[in-house]
């Protein structure tokens, strides 16, 4: 009875390899764009995950003195720039306009959280919707504890 | 054996009290893993790069686990309790029961374990996190480890854990991958005694994991651990299992696996099942 050594090891092997694979993926395609709705698909999300902001007590108080339509047209843009569709962002950037915010490590999650059940909850599948997860989380560096 | 469960008592009731004191911690769900069955933060077998709870670097958390294994010839219990701090460092202790079923032979160990993350983070660095931990083992039941020919009753496992997570991985799923290598001289995890006739010095042992996220609840994967062969009277095989973990809520997170032990107490090789409980605070 080898078997679990027989499959575990392909498994761990294969794996490896597919990790290798998945590297090399850039997004400059605009294949996101089009798994995520488009322009309307997009607005759609951005509507609910305002709604799932405004329902994370914990993270409320950095919104205190946002204009809540500009952060959504902003929002919109950036997404839709970085799923690879064809938008200008022209919002701030990502590192003055979180400066002296002191966002927490828990916060940011808090804000994960509610673009994962925005996400959810505008049925965006879960493949689009990790590959948008990767995008944020790699622009972390750039809000946390500012 | 009544001062160690006393000693696990008071390590609880120490955790159920400042469970209250506690705030619920602010990582996402999934990316605490769950424990080893050495109390461990890790996958099932094997100790990860990440600590027991979803503490972040402004939080502390609590976590306990119970684990059974059935095997073709003997079961084993394990059950115990983690803190970590600040996502910096992990404190554990656990305690492991193994019972043959014919030969109504008993074995058990307490385990107390550090573990403190070194560098980087499991998903948001291009570099994996880095963990260094230490295992201090202390097996009971001496007459039957002077029997088997163990060198000693207690030993100390030290071992540097590297994981990573990719958010986007295969298929556009999560992905985590670990390799831990273990310096000891633990028999059996330390169940049957530390060195033998064979060895009677550290050994480092390869030891790794992969999981793959079908979505924020499941995950499906598998581990190895290589084991080390100090005893001429009882051989020792690598380990192996593919587990399903299901975690419905960052409170709770339940592990079933099919695992391979090859052989063990002189017992041909053995397989079967294994199921873990982890609740955090």
């Amino acid at each position: 009875m080898q078997t679990l050594k027989v499959i575990s090891l392909p498994i761990i092997l294969g794996m490896t390899l597919l990790i290798n694979a998945c590297q090399s993926v850039t997004t400059k395609d605009d294949s996101l764009y089009h798994e995520l709705g488009g322009k309307e698909g997009i607005s759609r999300f951005v509507d609910v995950f305002i709604y799932e902001i405004g329902e994370t007590e914990q993270v409320l108080h950095y919104f205190e003195d946002t204009n809540i339509q500009r952060f959504r047209e902003k929002q919109i843009e950036h997404v839709c720039l970085l799923s690879g569709g064809p938008c200008d962002y022209t919002g701030d950037e990502m590192i003055p306009v979180h400066e002296g915010m002191n966002i927490t490590e828990s916060d940011f999650n808090a804000i994960a959280n509610a673009m994962i059940r925005a996400l959810d909850k505008v049925n965006i599948s879960l493949s689009a919707r990790n590959q948008l997860l990767a995008i944020v989380a790699s622009m972390r560096h750039e809000v946390l504890y500012k | 054996m009544i001062k160690s469960n006393l000693r696990i008592t008071v390590f609880l009731t120490l955790a159920l009290f400042l469970s209250g004191h506690l705030v619920a911690g602010g990582k996402l769900i999934g990316t605490s893993g769950v424990t080893q069955m050495e109390g461990s933060g890790g996958g099932g077998m094997v100790p990860w790069a990440t600590l027991s709870g979803y503490d972040t670097r402004d939080e502390q958390s609590a976590t306990s686990f119970f684990s059974y294994v059935q095997v073709d010839d003997f079961s084993m219990k394990a059950y115990g309790a983690a803190f970590s701090f600040y996502d910096r460092l992990e404190l554990s202790l656990a305690h492991q029961v193994f019972n043959a079923q014919d030969s109504q032979l008993q074995l058990s160990q307490n385990i107390v374990g550090a573990k403190v993350k070194l560098i980087g983070d499991l998903i948001y660095n291009s570099f994996p996190q880095l963990s260094l931990g230490a295992q201090y083992k202390s097996a009971q039941h001496h007459d039957v480890l002077e029997t088997l020919g163990a060198g000693n009753n207690k030993g100390l496992d030290i071992y540097l854990a590297a994981t990573k997570a990719w958010l986007d991985g295969p298929f556009h799923r999560n992905l985590v991958v670990n390799l831990t290598l273990r310096l000891t001289k633990a028999n059996q995890l330390g169940l049957q005694g530390f060195g033998g006739d064979k060895s009677n010095n550290y050994r480092a042992e390869f030891e790794t994991s992969l999981g793959l996220f079908l979505n924020r609840h499941w995950v499906v994967g598998a581990e190895y651990r290589q084991k080390p062969n100090n005893l001429s009277s009882l051989k020792e095989d690598d380990w192996y299992n593919i587990f399903l973990v299901y975690i419905p809520t960052k409170d709770i997170a339940i592990t079933s696996a099919f695992v391979e032990l090859g052989r063990l107490a002189g017992l041909s090789r053995q397989t079967g099942g294994y199921i873990s409980i982890q609740t955090s605070f």
